[in-house]
Formats: C-alpha cells, sequence, structure tokens
C-alpha cells in the first residue's frame, strides 16, 4: 500500500510538473487577427517597457492612427539586456526607439540605420540636488559625489563637466546610481542624475523627513543640459538605411509611419489625461499621477515644435550631438565615436513628407500656442 | 507530534526572520554598519528597510490608483504563476538534456573527457551575455505558422542555468556503485541498458534529487533575471524593474514581487520534496544538502 501510495504522489508530482508547463504555454497564445489582412505589419522596438515616455506609439495603436496609415503595428518592449537598434538590424522590428549617441555608437560598429525623425527636440537629462549643496551649474560639480547611470546615459553630464573645466578622472567621486533615487535621497549621491519625466518625479512622491510633507521643487537644484549647451539628441525613430535605400515599400511606409507616430503624440499634448490613461492600460504599472506627470514631461520636450514641425532633425542639434560624441571621454577614457557617422545616420526626407501630410489633414504638428497642464503628484507616484 | 514539528519549526524560523529584521531596525544604526567605506549592513530607514507591517498593508491595496486595478497581491500572484510555468518548463527541459548528457558521458568515457569540461565552461557565460543571443536566435525561428516566443527564451536561459547540477549530479550517481555491483551485472551478461535501468539509475537517485533540488533553484532565478533581461512582461521579474521606480515614495511595492519570487522557490523546492517522498525506496544513504 504504501508502495503505491508513493507512485501515486509521484504521478501527481508530475502532472503538477506538466500541467505548470502547459499553462505557460497557452498563456501567451496571441490571438488572431484576421480582419488585419489588408494591413502592413509593422513592429516598433522600444528601448524600455510600456510608459508615458513613448505614449505617442501607444496613442496612435489605441486610436487607430496607424491602421488609417494601413499599418498594424506590434510595440515590443525592450528589457535590461535589449539594444533596440539591433533588433532593426536582425530584422526583428521595423523600427526602434533609441537615444541618438547610443546608436552613433552602434553605427560605427557597423550597423547600419537612419534617424528618420527625431520625435524628443529636447534632452531630458538633468542633473539634481538638494539646494543646501548649493549645486546649480555644472562647475558646482566639481568634488562632489556625482551620481551616473552610466550604459551610455552619462555622456551630457561628462560633456558638461568638461566643458566646465572639470577633469572627471580626479574632480569628482563618481557613484554608480540604481534605478531608483534611494541612494540620492539617503545622502550617498550629492548630485544624482534625472529624467525630468521620471527620477524627478520620483523624488517629489517621496516624503521628506525634516517636514514629514513631500518634497517640493523649491527642495531641489536643477541642473538642465539644455542649458548647459551639452544636451544631446535623445529619442528618435530609427530605421533600416540598406532597406530604405533599395526597397520602395519601405520607403513609404516609413513616411507612414512616421505620420501617425506624429499625429498620436499630437493626441498626447491635446489629451494628456486620455494619452496616460492609454499607456497604463497597455500594461504600464506606473502609478496615476506618476505617468500623468510623464506625459506633461514629454510633451515639453517635443512641444512646441522650434523647427518646424515634430520630428525635424535639426541640423546644428544634430551636430552637437556628433561633437559630443567625438570630444567627450568618459570615467573609462573612451568616446562614443571615433569618426564622424556616415551620411545615411540621418535623413529629413521622410519626416518632411509626413509632415507635409499632416499639415494637409489640418493636424497641428508644431503646437505654437501648447501649455503644459500642471500636475499634482502624489506619495509613491499613486 | 512528529509531524508537526517541522512545520512548527519551519513558520518559526520565518518568524524569527522577521524578529530580526524588526530588531535590528529598531537598534541597528541609522546609517548602517560600514566597514572601510563598504556599506556591509543597510540603513534603517524607512526607505532602505520598510517595517514589515507596510509591506503587508501594501500587498492589500491596488497596484495603483487607476479604476479596475487589482489588489497588489492579486497582481503579484499571478506574475508569480506566470514565472512558476516558465520556471517550471526550463526546469523539465534542463533535467532532460542533464539527464541524456549525463547518461551519454557514463556510456562512453570519451564523450565525459569530451563533454564534461564544456558543461562546466558554459556556467561560466555570464547570464547578460546569453540572453540577447538567445533572444535574438529565437526570433528568427519559425514552426510553420507560429513564431518563437520570447516566454521560450526566458525558458531556454532558465533550462541553460538548471541542465549544469543535472548533468554533473546524475554523472555521479550513474558512476555510484560499487565496482562489484558492477561486475556482478556483468557476470549475468546484461546489457548496458539492463545495468542503467537496474543498478545505475536506482543508485543515482540520492544524488540525482539534490541536483533537481539546485536545478529548480536554478530555473527559478533564471527565469527572473532572464524576464529583467529581455524585459518579457508578465512576471516577477519584470515587476521588480517596474516597481523598483516608486521604492522611493512607496517603499511597500517593491517587496511585492520578492515576496513573489521566493512563493515560486517554496513552490518548486517543495515539488521536488515530493518527487523525493515518491522516490523514498531508492533514498539510502543519501547525504543531505
Amino acid at each position: 500500500m504504501k508502495h503505491s501510495t508513493r507512485i501515486v504522489i509521484g504521478i501527481g508530482a508530475m502532472a503538477a510538473a506538466s500541467a505548470l508547463v502547459l499553462s505557460g504555454c497557452s498563456s501567451n497564445t496571441p490571438s488572431g487577427s484576421s480582419s488585419s489582412k489588408a494591413l502592413t505589419k509593422v513592429t516598433l522596438q522600444l528601448q524600455w517597457v510600456a510608459q508615458a515616455q513613448f505614449a505617442g506609439y501607444y496613442a496612435a495603436v489605441d486610436q487607430g492612427f496607424y491602421k488609417d496609415e494601413g499599418l498594424d503595428v506590434t510595440i515590443k518592449e525592450a528589457g535590461s539586456d535589449t539594444v533596440p537598434i539591433k533588433s532593426v538590424a536582425d530584422g526583428d522590428a521595423d523600427y526602434a526607439i533609441s537615444w541618438v549617441p547610443k546608436v552613433l555608437g552602434s553605427i560605427e560598429q557597423g550597423i547600419n540605420v537612419t534617424d528618420v525623425a527625431q520625435i524628443f527636440e529636447r534632452s531630458a537629462t538633468t542633473q539634481i540636488s538638494f539646494t543646501d549643496k548649493n549645486i546649480t551649474s555644472a562647475a558646482d560639480l566639481k568634488g562632489k559625489k556625482v551620481g551616473s547611470w552610466g550604459y551610455g546615459n552619462e555622456w551630457e553630464l561628462f560633456a558638461g563637466m568638461q566643458k566646465a573645466g572639470i577633469d572627471t578622472t580626479k574632480g569628482i567621486s563618481l557613484v554608480q546610481q540604481a534605478f531608483d533615487m534611494k541612494g540620492f535621497l539617503a545622502g550617498d549621491i550629492d548630485a544624482a542624475q534625472a529624467m525630468t519625466y521620471n527620477e524627478y518625479a520620483q523624488v517629489l512622491e517621496s516624503v521628506n523627513p525634516k517636514t514629514g510633507k513631500l518634497f517640493t521643487p523649491a527642495d531641489l537644484n536643477v541642473i538642465n543640459w539644455n542649458d548647459e549647451g551639452t544636451a544631446m539628441l535623445q529619442d528618435a525613430i530609427w530605421a533600416d538605411a540598406d532597406k530604405l535605400s533599395s526597397d520602395k515599400a519601405y520607403q513609404d511606409e516609413t513616411v507612414k509611419f512616421i505620420k501617425a507616430s506624429i499625429k498620436g503624440w499630437a493626441y498626447a499634448r491635446d489629451n494628456p489625461q486620455k494619452a496616460a490613461d492609454i499607456v497604463t492600460a497597455a500594461g504600464s504599472t506606473l502609478g496615476t499621477s506618476h505617468q500623468l506627470w510623464m506625459t506633461n514631461e514629454v510633451n515639453k520636450l517635443l512641444w512646441p515644435s522650434t523647427d518646424g514641425g515634430v520630428g525635424m532633425i535639426d541640423t546644428k542639434a544634430w551636430d552637437n550631438t556628433v561633437k559630443i560624441a567625438l570630444d567627450t571621454k568618459n570615467d573609462t577614457g573612451s568616446t562614443i565615436i571615433t569618426k564622424n557617422p556616415p551620411k545615411t545616420a540621418y535623413s529629413n526626407t521622410y519626416v518632411t513628407k509626413a509632415l507635409s501630410e499632416l499639415k494637409a489633414d489640418g493636424v497641428d504638428t508644431v503646437g505654437a500656442s501648447w501649455a503644459p497642464i500642471t500636475v499634482t503628484l502624489k506619495e509613491g507616484g499613486k | 507530534m512528529t509531524r508537526s514539528r517541522p512545520v512548527l519549526l519551519g513558520v518559526l524560523g520565518v518568524l524569527l526572520l522577521g524578529a530580526i529584521w524588526e530588531a535590528y531596525k529598531a537598534f541597528g544604526p541609522t546609517d548602517g554598519v560600514v566597514v572601510g567605506g563598504l556599506t556591509v549592513l543597510p540603513r534603517t530607514s524607512d526607505l532602505a528597510m520598510p517595517h514589515l507591517i507596510t509591506m503587508f498593508t501594501r500587498l492589500g491595496e491596488p497596484v495603483t490608483s487607476a479604476p479596475g486595478s487589482p489588489a497588489l497581491w492579486n497582481a503579484v500572484l499571478q506574475a508569480a504563476g506566470f514565472s512558476l510555468g516558465i520556471a517550471a518548463a526550463g526546469w523539465v527541459i534542463g533535467v532532460v538534456v542533464g539527464l541524456l548528457l549525463a547518461m551519454l558521458m557514463q556510456r562512453f568515457r570519451t564523450a565525459e573527457s569530451a563533454l564534461l569540461p564544456w558543461v562546466v565552461l558554459s556556467q561560466t557565460v555570464p547570464l547578460i551575455a546569453l540572453a540577447p543571443l538567445v533572444a535574438g536566435w529565437g526570433s528568427q525561428i519559425r514552426f510553420g505558422e507560429s513564431r518563437w516566443q520570447d516566454w521560450m527564451s526566458v525558458a531556454v536561459i532558465a533550462s541553460y542555468l538548471a541542465f549544469f547540477p543535472v548533468s554533473v549530479g546524475a554523472l555521479r550517481g550513474l558512476e555510484s556503485p560499487e565496482q562489484a555491483h558492477v561486475e556482478l551485472m556483468r557476470t549475468y551478461a546484461v546489457g548496458w541498458w539492463t545495468t542503467l535501468m537496474r543498478l545505475r539509475l536506482p543508485a543515482s537517485i540520492p544524488y540525482l534529487l539534490t541536483a533537481l533540488r539546485l536545478a529548480a533553484a536554478n530555473a527559478v532565478i533564471g527565469t527572473v533575471v532572464a524576464e529583467v533581461s529581455i524585459g518579457l512582461r508578465g512576471g516577477v521579474g519584470r515587476m521588480m524593474v517596474e516597481y523598483a521606480s516608486a521604492s522611493s515614495g512607496d517603499p511597500g511595492k517593491p517587496w511585492a514581487p520578492i515576496f513573489g519570487a521566493v512563493l515560486i522557490g517554496l513552490v518548486a523546492a517543495g515539488f521536488v520534496a515530493l518527487l523525493g517522498l515518491a522516490l523514498k525506496r531508492y533514498r539510502r544513504g543519501e547525504v543531505v544538502a
């Protein structure tokens, strides 16, 4: 009898294992789409998980802007080790969102891609510190504990410090910064890297132990790299350069994709709350007030557009980004690139076409009269 | 009495851990224990070490204040179930591959000399290098209409960590019978297969169970890390990354997926223990690992 009990337990255990395996299999079966036969399938590779940083693309999917252009867009999220541009090069994705300096390095290593639309005109990277540290410009970082995420997120900071005459190998103590702001709040970091749309808000969502209330912008000094002159171009839409040069269908698809994406961003500009809700519905678990804050801050990076419409690549800003990429040495002593990128690294051809089509449709692609909303952050971003 | 005692001790252990946490928080140095500039023990602030009660009450609240947002414990349970499924798939693949390798290496001495160094070497490849590669290769694969799914990449990475202890442990187990027993088999003139089934496999069980337990732990770790690495949505790994951004304003939240991961580990360990119970007959002289 005892023997048979063990056999039963064994069979039970095996059954449990196989049930788990099967549940793992079944939970991810894609639902078949029957109505999308006429649509061209397009995959967009993001550089991080779903959040309002990508609100325009999610809005364009949700509002059917891509469908209107005949595109069936799938948005792929990234993990900590995903290199978005590699997905395009490998053919896993048709387009990718990535920062310009990160891609410049990849281009020099032989990946042939083109910046076809510069969605973010301004940089969102800042260096923040508590006001009692008196750090108001890059020069003040000298001798301080300076936080940096590294991995290609450090270039504006290093360029800014080097521009201010700081020897970045000896003049500061560099602290590796985590994804959260605990190190900054605990005082391990004097000046921490913070995206206006994310980490800055994380601090404002935390309780100041001295007052028992949330931190306020008045508690913080912000060094903005746009003002310091070392801002680099960030989120852009990247396309496969080889395919662009030979494939007429891909060229047309690129124009359509940019057009619908910008329309999505215009939607996020005019309906920030709805856009934030769309991103949350797409699976982001960020708190509601944090999501809205991010939408609003990201809008500030696009609108108003100062160079003729969202997506246009400003030659001066591009050249400045390339110059910093060539000249700035980070803590390991390396530069992003050693020679100028090829001509194919960016092109305004497709975005110009997309913008003129949007204008003909009556879409405001400049947002001259746009003003940001006021977002009240709650504790923990809830 | 004998039945309830281990359970009681287990519960006591958990309670003790909780008590140590709260005691350190209450009486430990505010700035943590720093030795030579390195923080050995954490700060006792609410950010670094939230009260247990903060973590547990947070579990009962919704994930976000968006309407229809599920309670945190519910979301974590779902994520844990998802990760557990993938870990189980990885474990099964790892065990099968590991056993096959062990049998091959036991059967052919040349195979052992040729393969074993590679098996050991395989574990020195860092996961962060491997994960994007697997995801990249996977996306090139099509089986007819269906495509390779991202969760399969995660399962493959989990199995990559899981096969190692099985192949090494099973090999040791298969080679564990005394020479006299092997020779007895030979005098009976039975072949390799019968020797394997009648002698070597039963003898390998004590080694194998330890290996299976290690493999289960490895599969869980591999799953969680690979989820973070390739950004697969649905599991606890991804949840940890996403919730990390709340750690300063909502310190209880990032702990929830950690509890989820612990839960997966417990279920996996419990499952292997169940297997061990079924194989009790063969567990004479097992070294408890």
